[in-house]
């Protein structure tokens, strides 16, 4: 509070003296906004991260997980990646928290208040794997733009709230429903409030899965800030961007939702593939729908040192956006071979699935461990970068990590 | 509210701490340390080539980047992306069409240049060997 005081006494010539250069347009800063250039944050102790997460950005806050930090079955806050388009909402008042169920093809626009939604409606839980579209990004070439996310941005953790389709129905859904589309109170990064920083959402047929849910739960407890407290909306194994944070509305459209990071190259891949580099016209990117086929090695942490004869036990997680996971395999000889590994089934649909085995090498030397998923489809994660896109979405290219044996 | 206690607590927390620190090595140390201690303090400071306060390249361009990129987002968008000049150009663009940056006049054409010679991309291939790797024994 007091440094909100300070802030707002400051004046403009304060800050441009403590930048050291001229702060352009500075007259529009929004009242009380600190420069980023002063901003000083842990945002570990802010969001009880893990400090072993990688922090990509701080205006607006994204951070990522490793590997290794993703081991436990059902993923904690600590190593929960962090995807936000625009700035925290502040100052949130649960008591005065509505959520409004409009659009064109609602029967009757709904106002519900928090107590409300908690009371009038059955409650569920599932564990859903969230990803971030632009998971894996920093391989691409060429680069793409945007968070340059590793491997990191994904998690498994168990959602508790009610189903979006239950309140659908409450206010009643028209035939001509196509779509719905979330709003949520986070703010533009350039604080206009007329300007959404993203609102995004899903087909009907996903909406109306008793998977997709409105949640006010994580893993037990009442969702971290970062991660919509107080209610989300949460659609499972489709891009994390479509499961809307600090929910204050869902219209139910009669066309495909045009709100913001729904057009352009946000969140779509060429309809058809293009080469790498290529220029895609508007009208010939689609959104992108269920997440694909993917896994990941989260024991042992790349880089183990292991004795002659030894071998490693290897676990990890994965997932196939819609569909089931029905094949794990890794190889030692950069897929000259495969080998089987043990395939639990999920919890609940959308829950990503373990896997676990063990590796012997045959010698000392250098080996990667190069782990592979099938889904349900036969669709396989390809060894290489799949199919370039514009903003680098979608790279589910095998995981692997380095081991020596000495 | 209890996030934002905390982390005012923490910041002052470490404000205090760095005083502490600022004000012992001043009290202890000649002179000339006392010069680089100030420059690493300063917001302004350059340290082996690099803005410290904000991770940008220390180059031609530097405080216009500063001055038009960093006011809403932060430096490290810039830092952590590589992209070719047409690239760069087109950020700019979109940033203009949907995100409400403002026209930069004759400042454009030195922002650009900063960018694309300071971040540019590397051919990576289809799939980059493995690197950074930190060997640790494993004990099972």
């Amino acid at each position: 509070m007091k440094r909100r005081n300070f802030i707002k006494k400051a004046s403009l010539s304060t800050f441009t003296a403590l930048i050291g250069a001229d702060i352009v347009f500075g007259q529009f800063l929004p009242e009380g906004y600190t420069p980023l250039a002063l901003h000083q944050t842990d945002p570990f102790a802010l969001f009880e991260k893990d400090k072993e997460m990688q922090v990509l950005n701080d205006r607006p806050w994204n951070m990522e997980a490793q590997a290794h930090l993703l081991d436990d079955s059902i993923t904690p806050n600590k190593y929960m990646f962090i995807r936000n388009n625009g700035l925290i909402p502040k100052n949130i008042d649960i008591n005065n928290w509505k959520l409004t169920i409009d659009g064109e093809s609602v029967k009757e626009t709904k106002t519900y208040s928090l107590a409300e939604l908690k009371s009038k409606f059955k409650h569920y839980t599932y564990q859903l794997t969230l990803e971030c579209g632009g998971n894996g990004r920093s391989e691409f070439n060429p680069p793409a733009k945007g968070n340059q996310w590793t491997v990191g941005a994904v998690s498994c953790a168990n959602w508790t709230g009610v189903r979006l389709k239950d309140i659908l129905k409450d206010a009643g859904i028209k035939k001509n429903a196509i779509y719905i589309g979330y709003h949520s109170a986070d703010m533009h990064l350039t604080g206009d409030i007329n300007k959404a920083p993203i609102s995004r959402g899903v087909p009907m047929s996903k909406a109306l899965q008793d998977e997709t849910i409105l949640a006010f739960k994580m893993n037990g407890k009442n969702i971290p800030l970062a991660h919509g407290y107080p209610l989300r909306l949460v659609a499972g194994g489709w891009p994390a961007s479509a499961s809307g944070k600090w929910l204050t509305g869902i219209s139910i459209r009669d066309k495909v939702h045009d709100g913001a990071k729904m057009k352009g190259s946000s969140y779509r891949v060429p309809c058809k593939p293009v080469a790498p580099g290529s220029k895609v016209k508007d009208e010939d990117m689609c959104i992108i729908e269920s997440m694909p086929v993917k896994s990941l090695i989260t024991y042992p942490k790349t880089g183990a040192l292991i004795q002659r004869g030894k071998k490693i036990n290897l676990r990890g997680h994965a997932w196939a956006g819609e569909y089931g996971v029905s094949k794990m395999e890794y190889s030692i000889d950069y897929g000259a071979s495969w080998k089987q590994c043990l395939l639990e089934n999920p919890v609940n649909r959308l829950a990503w699935q373990h896997f676990s085995t063990t590796v012997g090498f045959p010698s000392r030397g250098y080996y990667e461990v190069w782990a592979r998923a099938t889904d349900t489809e036969n669709n396989a994660q390809p060894m290489l970068l799949p199919g370039w896109n514009p903003k680098g979405y979608l790279n589910n290219a095998c995981h692997r990590i380095a081991v020596k044996v000495v | 509210m209890i996030l934002k206690r905390k982390y005012l607590f923490y910041s002052v927390v470490s404000l205090l701490a760095v005083i502490l620190i600022l004000f012992i090595r001043h009290k202890s140390e000649n002179e000339n340390n006392y010069e680089i201690v100030k420059e690493s303090a300063s917001f302004n400071g350059i340290k082996d080539g690099i803005h410290i306060n904000t991770g940008l390249k220390d180059a031609d361009g530097l405080p216009l980047v500063i001055a038009h990129c960093t006011g809403c987002h932060s430096a490290k968008l810039i830092t952590q992306n590589r992209l070719s000049k047409d690239g760069w150009q087109e950020v700019i663009k979109w940033m203009q069409e949907t995100q409400n940056l403002w026209d930069l006049g004759e400042d454009e054409e030195s922002i650009v240049a900063y960018l694309s010679k300071n971040y540019a991309p590397s051919q990576k291939g289809r799939r980059e060997p493995l690197k950074n790797i930190e060997w640790y024994a494993l004990e099972d």
